[in-house]
């Protein structure tokens, strides 16, 4: 399944990347692709934007705007101008399963 | 869960270390089946579905035993116990505040500081042999294994998303597959999820039930039973019916269901649901076209609306995109919502014979 096209806010450096495969090790949905001895983007609308490439990513390669991707936390954090929440963690509208 | 607290000195030969850690067993009992269930459908079941952070023992570990880390959401920890049934390791159990590995590393609670911090907490390093720690796939969102060596000298591995692949893995030597790297959305994976949907989304319909029976029940002289009934029975049936549409029939057939996004996915089982019973409801000499446009505008979005709040269930939607369907999404709901009440309010106004 994927979801909108060209949404994602993955970026990647190519000329950053010392193809150490972390990115590929830690992607939930095969985004990144090891093609002769080179890391590159697969399909970038695989990506989640869960963060989990950039956060491990020593040499700065990788950058995602990641964040909760639940609607009801998308419209909290227009309505409060803070960054999207959906208070998951202790009341009432958790999908976090 | 807890059999029996042990000395680690009973397994490690380290004299320096005496503290005393509970041992879990790989055996479920009743009890965590029917809170597995339990889980699927209270929200405040869950929420405080928890175990104490820590150290824990599987079997009879020793100072070569590999280390898992796990999340204090009850749950969590009873899978990886159940997936290790046979082996024998340490589990590490962080404080995520009773949410799962991968939320928890969303919001950052499973992450790099907590984990160095339960690390030096339970003094890994004083026991251990080795100086690696195997994290679960999913948790990479929140753990910087680079800035976990520099702080602690441990190296994590990332291990596989489900549990059930640990015993391969260990098998091969620590090497995913690249199956065992990919998060799946299965059908099983999505029907399991629908009750936080439809619960939630009840819990509005019942606020709305209140405001129809009043609305169509209101007459002059005060509430009239029969007019509320009669009223507002279609629309509460209606509001059923897009319930189920938008918040169960569309997260099922989701791959099937055409278009990416959410909002029309929904739109569109809201339209094929919702119309069907708008017709059978309609006995001509009983209703009116006012209700009747009402009633098409408002319902197919309504199942929209509630279809997009299950992006936050998914296990591949991101939230730029979520932010873009929302962006045409939110005012054409309350374009919905507005168009729909000035036509029932009309209808209303008719009746009592104020136009």
């Amino acid at each position: 399944m994927k979801y909108l096209k060209n949404v994602s806010s993955l970026k990647f450096f190519p000329e950053k990347c010392t193809n150490c495969i972390v990115c590929i090790e830690v992607c939930p949905h095969s985004v990144f692709l090891l093609r002769n001895k080179k890391v590159e983007v697969l399909d970038k609308d695989l990506c989640m934007e869960c963060g989990a490439c950039a956060i491990n990513c020593k040499y700065g390669a990788i950058a995602v705007n990641s964040g909760v991707g639940c609607a009801l936390g998308v419209i909290n954090g227009m309505i409060t101008g803070r960054a999207p929440s959906c208070d998951c963690g202790d009341s009432s509208s958790a999908d976090c399963g | 869960m807890i059999n029996e607290n042990i000395n680690i000195l009973d397994f490690c030969k380290k004299p320096e270390y005496f503290e005393t850690v509970g041992r879990v067993s790989p055996d479920w009992s009743w009890a965590d089946y029917f809170g597995l269930i339990n889980c699927r459908i209270s929200n405040s079941f869950r929420m405080k579905y928890k175990v104490g952070a820590g150290l824990y023992a599987l079997g009879e570990p020793d100072e070569n035993s590999d280390v898992f880390v796990s999340a204090n959401y009850k749950l969590s920890l009873d899978i990886l116990r159940k997936a290790l049934n046979g082996f024998s390791a340490w589990i590490l159990v962080l404080d995520t505040k009773g949410i799962n590995v991968w939320c928890a590393a969303g919001k950052g609670t499973f992450g790099t500081n907590e984990l160095v911090k339960r690390i030096n907490k339970v003094k890994l390093g004083n026991f251990l042999n080795h100086r690696h720690i195997i994290v679960p796939q999913l948790g990479a969102v929140g753990v910087n294994a680079d800035e976990i060596f520099k702080q602690t000298d441990f190296k994590v591995y990332f291990g596989p998303v489900y549990a059930k692949d640990i015993k391969a893995y260990l098998k091969t030597g620590k090497r995913k597959t690249p199956e065992m790297r990919k998060v799946n959305f299965s059908i099983l994976d999505r029907v399991v999820l629908t009750p936080m949907e439809i619960i939630p989304a009840f819990k509005k319909f019942f606020i709305f039930a209140v405001i129809v029976l009043l609305f169509f029940g209101f007459e002059p002289a005060g509430i009239l039973f029969k007019n509320a009934w009669e009223g507002g029975m279609p629309f509460l049936l209606l509001g059923l019916t897009s319930t189920i549409a938008g918040a169960f029939i569309t997260p099922v057939l989701l791959p099937f269901i055409p278009f990416r996004s959410f909002a029309i996915k929904g739109y569109i089982i809201g339209v094929l649901v919702v119309i069907p019973v708008i017709l059978l409801l309609n006995i001509p000499e009983q209703r009116n076209i006012l209700i009747l446009i009402a009633e098409m505008i408002f319902f197919p979005s309504a199942s929209s609306y509630l279809a997009l709040q299950f992006t936050g269930s998914t296990t591949f939607t991101n939230m730029s995109g979520v932010k873009k369907e929302l962006k045409i999404a939110l005012p054409a709901y309350l374009i919905s919502i507005a168009i729909s009440i000035i036509l029932i309010v009309f209808y209303k106004l008719n009746i009592l014979g104020v136009i």
